[in-house]
């Protein structure tokens, strides 16, 4: 089953890297958009999996650190644009604050949100995203409800071009890959043990003389910054900052991402975020076929229906696929009820 | 001999119950100390305020020299004051080394280490066998916590426990709910430990405490009414009246 699982790991990775050269030679360039939202949620997927799936942390607020990272570029973006600050456009400024800026924040609503255990840290990450939603929602400056256009993206001067779509794919390619591996080495590291071995036994790990506290909030700070990097992607790819991005569903959307794909495990928020995305995108129009096939009337309205769908569906693999659509291919298919 | 473990009017009241009540009591290095009695008798409460779980109302608790009363429970294990739990409280999906290399982990300086792979670390995984073989489990190392027998989850709940180096272990009834085999190899396991480390065993196993213990202390309603050798306790009338006569019935 290893076999299985590694083989068709690497035949996801593989086609994600022919992604735009297949878009453009069938001349479908909004393939390439649609598979850069993948990668960017799937960086953002992976972050919230290190506290979520190694961790045990159940992080209902990781949409304001992707949000934090998009008003990087965002603010940057402003200020290029209307008072002539051409250095606020600069990339690696960009990538550095969007590293710098949501792994602080982490770090902070973390000191506080880790204090609490069960639901009431749930709530706690919940209710510190809707404030600094409703924070970015009163600046009027940047845009406030209506969100900032981008009409220039992150500049690398002549390193890469954001705007060539192709370009942008790789980059986030790249970093996924790159994250991938950070947290591959981060979590068979002796930090990675202490993270993991909290989520398993925190009473234990304290009567052993860790200070689980700490460890949990590097984590959580490493996780912010994580998800600031998908951030920045995501505002280049859209071109477009807003704070609906911020808002808690995108939080919930992330988890599902995580527990779809297979928590704790490192490909699996991978497979859930391509998984997500590939059920919005489809099933609307899988419906919508259904719909005519048996002669339905109206079938427009079909699509619009998808999530009655989707739904149950992702009851279903939880309840029966422990681990995943990465549980399923190690052929675990007991159920988790 | 000096003293390892020094407890001072200890006070513990949860509403209206006093579960320790103005307990002093002394531990001799070196030495098995057991703390036997009835249920109820406060003995696991005890054991959480050695260990830092439970904060006590009044009192003080000396180890190794110095008033630790306000210390947290990761600090008094850096101490070296160890503890195996009642209830068997092990990382159930981590292997059995890999539990052991997480306490020998544990007392190697801070773990803010992001890099390198812990599970073939050889300064962990060296001690970790040693450890396991100790407890005579050297040959079940690969195996998930959670998919040993009971009495291999207690050795290996001891495993854990020597292996933060300890200068004391403090022992909340290891042979609970082990049937006389896993008992006895258990007996034979803590013999081995006795004399390089210092030990306060609770213990409800009768035959396990007296053939362990140098002194023994008995707890009733959280107060202490007797300290001496195996040998004082048991012709101890008032001691013989609260608990060993409900034992063996002769009272």
């Amino acid at each position: 089953m290893q076999m299985i699982r590694f083989g068709f790991i690497a035949l996801v990775m593989l086609a994600l890297a022919a992604v735009p050269a297949v878009a453009t030679a069938i001349d479908e360039p909004f393939y390439i958009s649609l598979f850069t939202r993948m990668l960017v949620l799937a960086i953002a997927a992976s972050s919230l999996n290190l506290v979520l799936g190694y961790g045990g942390m159940v992080s209902f607020g990781h949409a304001a650190y992707l949000g934090l990272g998009s008003y990087v570029v965002g603010v940057g973006f402003y200020h290029a644009a209307n008072d002539g600050m051409d250095w606020a456009l600069n990339g690696w400024l960009h990538l550095a604050l969007t590293i710098i800026i949501p792994g602080l924040a982490a770090l902070l609503i973390g000191a506080i949100s880790l204090r609490t255990r069960g639901v009431y840290f749930i709530m706690i990450t919940l209710a510190f995203s809707q404030m600094l939603y409703y924070f970015f929602i009163g600046l009027e400056r940047y845009g406030g409800d209506d969100g900032l256009s981008l009409w220039y993206l992150s500049d690398f001067g002549s390193v890469m071009d954001l705007n060539d779509d192709s370009q942008l794919y790789y980059l986030a390619y790249g970093l996924l890959v790159l994250v991938l591996f950070i947290l591959y080495r981060l979590v068979n590291s002796r930090f990675g043990m202490v993270v993991r071995g909290a989520k398993s036994n925190e009473r234990r790990l304290m009567a052993v003389g860790f200070p689980t506290y700490r460890y949990r909030l590097v984590a959580f700070g490493i996780s912010g910054a994580i998800c600031g990097v998908a951030g920045f992607l995501m505002a280049n790819q859209s071109e477009f900052v807003s704070t609906s991005e911020m808002h808690w569903v995108h939080s919930g959307d992330l988890i599902v991402m995580v527990v779809l794909g297979g928590m704790g495990t490192l490909f699996g928020p991978v497979l859930g975020a391509v998984g997500f995305l590939m059920l919005e995108q489809y099933l609307p129009e899988l419906m919508e076929g259904i719909c005519h096939i048996i002669g339905g009337n109206s079938c427009g309205i079909a699509g619009e229906y998808w999530k009655m769908v989707f739904g149950p569906l992702l009851i279903l693999i939880v309840l029966f696929a422990r681990g995943g659509i990465d549980g399923l291919l190690q052929g675990k298919v007991g159920r988790n009820v | 001999m000096s003293e390892a473990l020094t407890i001072e009017g200890l006070v513990k009241q949860f509403g209206g119950l006093t579960a320790t009540d103005h307990l002093s009591l002394s531990v001799t290095e070196g030495e098995v100390h057991a703390v036997i009695g009835p249920n109820g008798a406060g003995k696991t409460t005890l054991i959480g305020q050695l260990t830092g779980e439970i904060t006590p109302n009044a009192g003080t608790i000396r180890f190794a020299g110095r008033d630790v009363t306000g210390l947290p429970v990761h600090q008094r294990s850096m101490l070296g004051l160890a503890r195996s739990f009642q209830i068997t409280n092990v990382l159930a999906d981590f292997t059995a080394r890999a539990n052991v290399a997480l306490a020998v982990q544990a007392h190697q300086g801070h773990s803010f280490r992001f890099w390198r792979k812990a599970a073939t670390d050889p300064r962990l995984i060296g001690p970790a066998e040693e450890f396991l073989a100790t407890v005579g489990l050297a040959d079940r190392a690969d195996i998930a916590a959670s998919s040993l027998s009971h009495g291999e989850q207690r050795q290996l709940e001891i495993a854990m426990a020597l292996a933060t180096q300890p200068a004391m272990l403090l022992l909340d009834e290891p042979m609970a709910g082990m049937g006389p085999e896993d008992s006895a190899r258990m007996v034979e396991i803590l013999k081995r430990l006795k004399g390089e480390l210092t030990i306060l065993l609770v213990e409800h196993d009768m035959d396990a405490v007296f053939a362990l213990a140098d002194r023994i202390t008995v707890l009733v309603y959280g107060r202490a009414i007797a300290t001496g050798s195996p040998e004082q306790i048991r012709n101890d009338p008032d001691v013989r009246a609260a608990y060993l006569g409900e034992e063996t019935g002769d009272a």
